[in-house]
């Protein structure tokens, strides 16, 4: 992108730094929000390798292609690398190029944190890949590291893995802190709270919810380390400690994480919606109150992860009604776009068919969560490759989709370019294939009683495990393409104008595109 | 940088350094919430608000359990396994254990009731689970246990289990073992 910025270095006073310094440097929040970007998607497309390697081992049953140590340390990574290195990273990407130019701000409130905490990750992300080569390999617990597997059973490599973690959720909390002091301190005259965008409102509550649960994620593996190397037993019952208090603790933070990762989809997706439906959004304060309540509600539900470890039943009861209680905002947003879309005069442009199939699958995402959360439901499900297809259904095409629709919304902002509509198109039904025939199999699979996190099967779940391993490598070959679609419009395209999309309204569409290296150093005038 | 803008990351500051201590204070309130509704084995140990109506008791069918921790070489199983006890009144049960190697050992046995709701019913006067247990190599012994159910159990309960899970923790405190020989 750097070519299409620097031919603009001239609009104001100065323009980025040449060379690799700029990029060490600065502290330009579109700077960052590219690095962050870019970051996530090769954390995703390294994520992707992995699962590749997992569904490669699955194609058929019994054991082809690695070793079972070798499966768990790919399982593990691939559920840390996919959470905390490309979705989260990819949002506050987001947030970063789109925060202060829809609320009309110059830059992020606090620019040095800014670069702080992106040129944390390599870091954070460094070390825990380097674990691959250690002496007992990476780590193997999974993504959720329950002790006493992630501590009395860890491989060595453990202690690298707190240390990772310890460093991303610092960078989390700085990226949070940044952009709550954004808005709440730098909106442009006249944009009240009620007035934002409704992806700003949606970073807002998403970058509190990360403030709140971040330092227990770092609480949770301070007291593994603890345990490890210092003698405690937070979670070791000889010294009268209690594994099952880490689960409580994690899933305390597990569960706000969740809605992390799908808040600011919320945000993105209504806007793209709004604008090929060429109609304002249909309940724009009932979003807000929707995806205030939802968080709210994230607080109050994480034992539903654990339904069979054994609570009192008044326990199983309210963590599940409560968890069901989060139906109603959900569905309140569904109704909403689906009204937004009611009569509109729609365009089926890339951004709008991803948005659309976010709509749709998320929600079936959602709905194999209702059926999670009843308690006598999951005794059966718990644990089974239905459990799989379900958090992949919302994170798949319910987080990546929306963030690959953002990526087409509004590259010609950052870009100046138009992607290649007839290839984004393309990109999109194969993800869209992909997705599904990977996913929707693990439905059936799991119901029928497939235990997930093992590297192999019986014989019976051998058919929809070809099918699904076929689906996945459509889905990751297709992102190659979108690493290639990606790069042409950087390097030129038909150029776009300011307003890009006929029917986008906001204030990032009123500079020019691309978007000046500085914009809004006057606050812009809202009415 | 503006005051406000200041004063917004002050607050922000504070919620994440009080945030990391609540997840530290997630500890001691999980030990209270566990001793309250009687989970994991947590029961209280007083007798108070206990009911010994003996001559109104009913007979209760009791299992005793024994686990060894993986890697916990030493002979642990309940002298009897079932055992017919009556509500509302004190019962006295033993578990043989016998350290089998040639070293030193400390051990503790921790304890779970199932059902669980059982467990608020439940006092413990006595139990070898309160203490860590020395043997030298070679010793053997007999581990009492004194408890009483409370007569108001609710009738539904008629069969309670009471299992033990006994630990090696000779070299808890010894750095070495927590890192790999406990393993």
């Amino acid at each position: 992108m750097s070519s299409v910025i620097e031919s603009h270095h001239d609009d104001h006073h100065h323009g980025p730094a040449k060379g690799l310094m700029r990029w060490l440097l600065t502290t330009n929040h579109k700077d960052i929000g590219t690095l962050y970007l870019w970051f996530s998607f090769a954390m995703f497309l390294i994520g992707g390798a992995m699962a590749m390697v997992i569904r490669a081992e699955l194609f058929q049953p019994g054991m082809q292609i690695v070793e079972p140590e070798f499966y768990n340390q790919m399982l593990t990574l691939h559920g840390l690398i996919m959470v905390f290195g490309a979705v989260m990273p990819a949002f506050v990407g987001l947030a970063n190029w789109l925060v202060p130019m829809m609320v009309g701000a110059p830059d992020m409130a606090l620019p040095r944190l800014n670069n702080l905490s992106f040129w944390l990750l390599p870091f954070a992300f460094g070390i825990l890949l380097s674990s691959l080569f250690m002496e007992g390999g990476a780590p193997n617990f999974g993504w959720t590291f329950y002790a006493p597997l992630s501590t009395t059973y860890a491989p060595p490599s453990v202690t690298f893995f707190i240390f990772s973690v310890h460093i991303m959720g610092a960078s989390s909390i700085m990226g949070s802190i940044n952009v709550i002091v954004t808005i709440m301190n730098m909106r442009a005259p006249g944009m009240d709270l009620m007035k934002m965008p409704l992806f700003v409102w949606s970073w807002l509550i998403t970058a509190y919810l990360l403030i709140a649960v971040m330092p227990v994620l770092a609480g949770a593996v301070t007291m593994m380390l603890m345990d490890i190397h210092f003698g405690t037993s937070f979670f070791n019952a000889a010294g009268g400690g209690d594994p099952v208090l880490f689960q409580h603790i994690f899933w305390f933070f597990g569960h706000p994480e969740v809605y992390i990762m799908i808040l600011p989809a919320f945000g993105i997706v209504s806007h793209i919606i709004e604008t090929f439906s060429r109609k304002q959004l249909f309940g724009y304060s009932s979003m807000v109150w929707a995806m205030l309540s939802i968080a709210i509600l994230s607080f109050v539900v994480w034992a539903h992860h654990m339904f069979t470890v054994g609570m009192p039943l008044a326990a199983e009861l309210f963590f599940m009604w409560a968890t069901m209680l989060i139906a109603v905002p959900t569905g309140v947003k569904v109704f909403n776009w689906v009204a937004t879309m009611f009569k509109g005069s729609i365009t089926y442009e890339t951004p709008m068919l991803f948005a659309i199939s976010f709509v749709v699958l998320f929600t079936i995402g959602g709905f194999s969560g209702l059926m999670l959360s009843i308690v006598p439901a999951d005794f059966q499900y718990h644990d089974t490759y239905f459990v799989v297809a379900h958090f992949h259904y919302v994170l798949v095409p319910g987080s990546i989709f929306s963030i690959m629709a953002a990526v087409y919304y509004w590259i010609p902002k950052w870009t100046g370019n138009m992607y290649d509509e007839r290839m984004g198109r393309l990109h999109f039904w194969l993800s869209f294939v992909g997705v599904n025939v990977t996913f929707f199999p693990q439905h059936w699979i799991g119901l029928a009683g497939m235990p997930r996190r093992y590297p192999d099967y019986a014989l019976q779940f051998a058919d929809w495990n070809m099918v699904s391993t076929a689906g996945a490598f459509l889905f990751g070959a297709s992102q190659i393409l979108f690493l290639f679609i990606v790069l042409k419009t950087v390097m030129g395209g038909k150029k776009a104008t300011p307003q890009v999309w006929e029917g986008a309204r906001g204030l990032e569409w009123s500079v020019e595109s691309p978007a000046p290296y500085h914009t809004f150093s006057t606050p812009p005038k809202v009415n | 940088m503006n005051n406000s803008a200041k004063r917004t990351l002050k607050y922000l500051s504070f919620a994440v350094f009080g945030m990391f201590f609540f997840s530290f204070a997630l500890v001691p309130l999980y030990d209270v919430f566990c001793e309250v509704t009687g989970l994991n084995g947590k029961i209280s140990q007083s007798e108070e608000g206990i009911s010994y109506e003996s001559n109104t008791g009913r007979d209760l069918t009791i299992q005793f359990v024994s686990h060894n921790a993986e890697q916990m070489p030493w002979v642990f199983k309940p002298s009897e396994k079932i055992m017919k006890v009556k509500t509302g009144k004190y019962s006295n049960a033993t578990f043989f254990v016998k350290n089998n190697t040639d070293k030193p050992m400390t051990a503790r046995a921790v304890p779970s009731v199932a059902p669980s709701n059982a467990n608020e019913y439940l006092k413990k006067l006595e139990c070898f689970c309160f203490e860590e247990q020395f043997l030298a190599p070679g010793e053997e012994a007999l581990l009492p246990v004194r408890f009483i159910f409370d007569s108001n159990m609710p009738e539904s309960i008629n069969n309670v289990a009471l299992s033990y899970t006994i630990f090696d923790i000779t070299n808890y405190n010894d750095m070495e073992m927590a890192h790999h020989d406990g393993r």
